[in-house]
């Protein structure tokens, strides 16, 4: 039997699709990715299922990272109903839910809007949130404490986060570029402007500095006190770096784990879940003092060399020696350019200083901040734009 | 003079200059020498990172071109520059006929060199010593435009093109690890880690660089700071600071380690207040007890 041809239209409008999921998904793919991708599925045989994914992959996959999430989305869009005959795979574009493998949550949220089925374009959706909380008609929710969140309240809790577009503190580089006004001559550009001119100088060209992000170590408590609050602080912390590589993440109770490096897979969830695996000690006890002295000892040189903010997340609930633990904090505050302390135990109105560990601790710090639910997240994440 | 021809004849000879490279760094540079290629030397500060580029241009007999990195860094004070003033004196002195003008301007009389253009450039005595210092100073943008020369030892100035090196520098690029150097740049470069020496070497090296200490207060010396690495310190002493030491103890007369001098002197080799406090009194007076016994 002769295999089908899938129709150019057809399969135009489909490959269209596809990258608006994996945009909804959060990848970055552009309109020009679509033109792209439209080309590349025409210059190849689009029949062959591995050609035809290779093609995709090359033109809309720029990072490692993003891998995962297109070979999950491949594999779910481009699903075919007859087992394996791939031109009907592309002829018919397949919108069941998927019940072969568990979807990731990211790509089942994105795939919500059915769209590539209808035969009209899908209906355009507003997007869920804007800016962080800049409109949430549900004030309950953002000043719910995480520990008492629903489950369901606590995925849409997540889902803000996520969408959370903080901007991160800038501070004035040495670098300059050329620019209309700025402080400092631009000698290169004023002589090539004054050849144009026939020698004439007509203008003094300038440069400015040029401002680059601060960088923001965490430092994490996961001990067992720390409930919820440690992974939603992650969750935040994750969509704050989401824009760029930088910073780095450390976890804590009764040991430091570095895992900077799983937190920056572009999947929230994926990246959570890796972290846990590197990390032995969640849910333990802490040793706050030991684990400070520990990242001053064999980090701080190596992270906080560019001015970096410390945001150190614990509940201060630390049995061991205040005296150690006040002497860290210490040198960890003059190494860094400012070190901010997030407590969920700030919720309470009524909060004192009781506990030996916290009354070691505030002295030490440059500032001390609640972080129990959204509307802190939210206060915070102002705070640091401003900084 | 011509490179030499082993591991062993390297080390030996930077030994003859004073520098005593343990087997792994010996490799390491023999290995930069022999294939070309620039080497990224890691270690805490004090270590004698800066000093293996010195040795080795001495040991050489080549010329030791250095640019000390720092934020900001930029290709007008790392590469090149035109020399405006002059080009603006050029076009005023020009007045009448200015055709021509612009392709005067752009020559190499207008060309101000800097440390890398420097380097590139060749020299009667064989290729020079290329040390590019504290490289974790600087910031990405800088290091993103190191690789181009790093990986073809070429500079490309738009109005004179390219700039190729004849031979290539013998390149030594060292950082502190206050930050983490672009892996790009780690893959053109042959790594190594300095270590704070053996008990062993330190001596040597105190014998070489520091001649007029005696050999016995020399060798307490160096067990004393032996020791203090191995407690628990913010910032352990480096190989610097044990030659400051001992320059330090021999101004002063000592011809052993005696409690009181030691605590008098400590700041020679201990540059932060925890790790001063942590280390005067009881903890100092034990560790140069040890000291002074024979081992």
């Amino acid at each position: 039997m002769a295999r089908p041809e899938p129709s150019g239209e057809r399969l135009a409008r489909n490959v269209l699709h596809f990258v608006r999921l994996l945009r909804r998904a959060g990848l970055h793919v552009g309109p020009g990715d679509i033109v792209d991708a439209g080309r590349a599925v025409a210059a190849i045989d689009a029949l062959d299922r591995d050609q035809f994914y290779w093609a995709l992959h090359a033109v809309l996959i720029r990072r490692h990272a993003d891998h995962p999430m297109f070979d999950e989305a491949f594999r779910l869009f481009w699903r075919d109903p007859m087992g394996g005959e791939s031109a009907l795979a592309l002829l018919l574009p397949q919108m069941k839910t998927p019940t072969t493998k568990p979807m990731s949550r990211r790509l089942s949220e994105a795939w919500r809007p059915p769209a590539p089925a209808a035969a009209e374009a899908p209906p355009a959706q507003p997007p869920e949130i804007d800016t962080f909380l800049a409109y949430s008609a549900d004030e309950i929710l953002r000043t719910r404490d995480f520990d008492e969140m629903s489950a369901d309240e606590l995925a849409r809790a997540r889902r803000l986060i996520r969408g959370l577009d903080a901007k991160l503190p800038t501070i004035a580089s040495r670098r300059t570029i050329a620019a209309r006004r700025g402080r400092r001559l631009d000698a290169a550009r004023t002589v090539r402007a004054a050849l144009r001119h026939h020698g004439e100088l007509a203008a003094l060209l300038r440069r400015r500095r040029v401002e680059r992000p601060l960088e923001v170590v965490v430092l994490c408590d996961i001990s067992g006190s720390m409930g919820r609050y440690a992974e939603m602080l992650l969750r935040f912390v994750h969509a704050l770096q989401a824009h760029r590589g930088t910073g780095h993440v450390f976890t804590f109770a009764t040991h430091l784990t570095n895992v900077t490096r799983v937190l920056r897979d572009r999947d929230v969830d994926r990246a959570l879940a890796l972290a846990g695996r590197e990390v032995t000690d969640w849910s333990s006890g802490t040793r706050l003092g030991a684990c400070l002295h520990e990242f001053n000892r064999l980090w701080s040189r190596r992270v906080l060399g560019q001015g970096a903010i410390v945001l150190l997340v614990t509940d201060g609930l630390d049995r061991e020696d205040a005296g150690e633990l006040a002497a860290e904090a210490a040198r960890l505050r003059r190494s860094c350019r400012r070190l901010i302390w997030l407590n969920p135990l700030l919720r309470y109105a009524g909060f004192e200083p009781r506990a030996t560990g916290v009354r070691a601790l505030l002295p030490n710090v440059d500032e001390h901040r609640p972080v129990h639910d959204l509307d802190s997240l939210a206060s915070l994440a102002q705070a640091l734009a401003g900084l | 003079m011509t490179l030499p021809g082993s591991v062993d004849a390297l080390a030996a000879l930077l030994a003859e200059h004073g520098y005593l490279a343990p087997p792994s760094l010996a490799t390491t540079l023999y290995l930069g020498l022999v294939l070309g290629k620039p080497v990224l030397l890691e270690g805490e500060a004090g270590v004698g990172k800066t000093e293996v580029a010195k040795a080795l241009a001495a040991a050489l007999g080549r010329r030791l071109i250095r640019l000390q990195c720092y934020e900001g860094l930029d290709a007008t004070t790392a590469v090149y520059e035109w020399d405006f003033a002059k080009q603006m004196l050029a076009i005023r002195l020009a007045e009448g006929d200015r055709s021509g003008l612009e392709k005067a301007l752009y020559s190499e009389k207008f060309l101000l060199r800097r440390p890398l253009l420097d380097a590139l450039a060749p020299d009667p005595a064989g290729p020079p010593v290329l040390l590019i210092d504290e490289l974790d100073r600087t910031d990405e943008p800088f290091e993103a435009f190191l690789l181009e020369i790093l990986s073809d030892f070429q500079v490309t100035i738009p109005e004179l093109g390219t700039i190729r090196a004849a031979a290539p520098p013998i390149a030594i690029l060292t950082s502190n690890r206050t930050r983490e150097i672009h892996d790009a740049i780690k893959r053109r470069c042959l790594y190594a880690w300095i270590d704070y020496p053996t008990a062993e070497r330190e001596l040597a090296i105190v014998a070489a660089r520091a001649p007029e200490v005696p050999a016995q207060l020399a060798a307490q010396i160096v067990r004393f700071v032996q020791a203090l690495r191995a407690t628990d310190l913010f910032k352990k002493p480096g190989v610097a600071e044990t030659l400051d030491w001992g320059h330090a103890l021999v101004a002063l007369g000592a011809v052993e380690l005696d409690p009181d001098t030691v605590e008098a002197t400590l700041g020679v080799l201990l540059k932060y207040q925890d790790d001063l406090a942590r280390l005067t009194g009881p903890a100092a007076r034990a560790l140069a007890e040890t000291a002074r016994r024979p081992a």
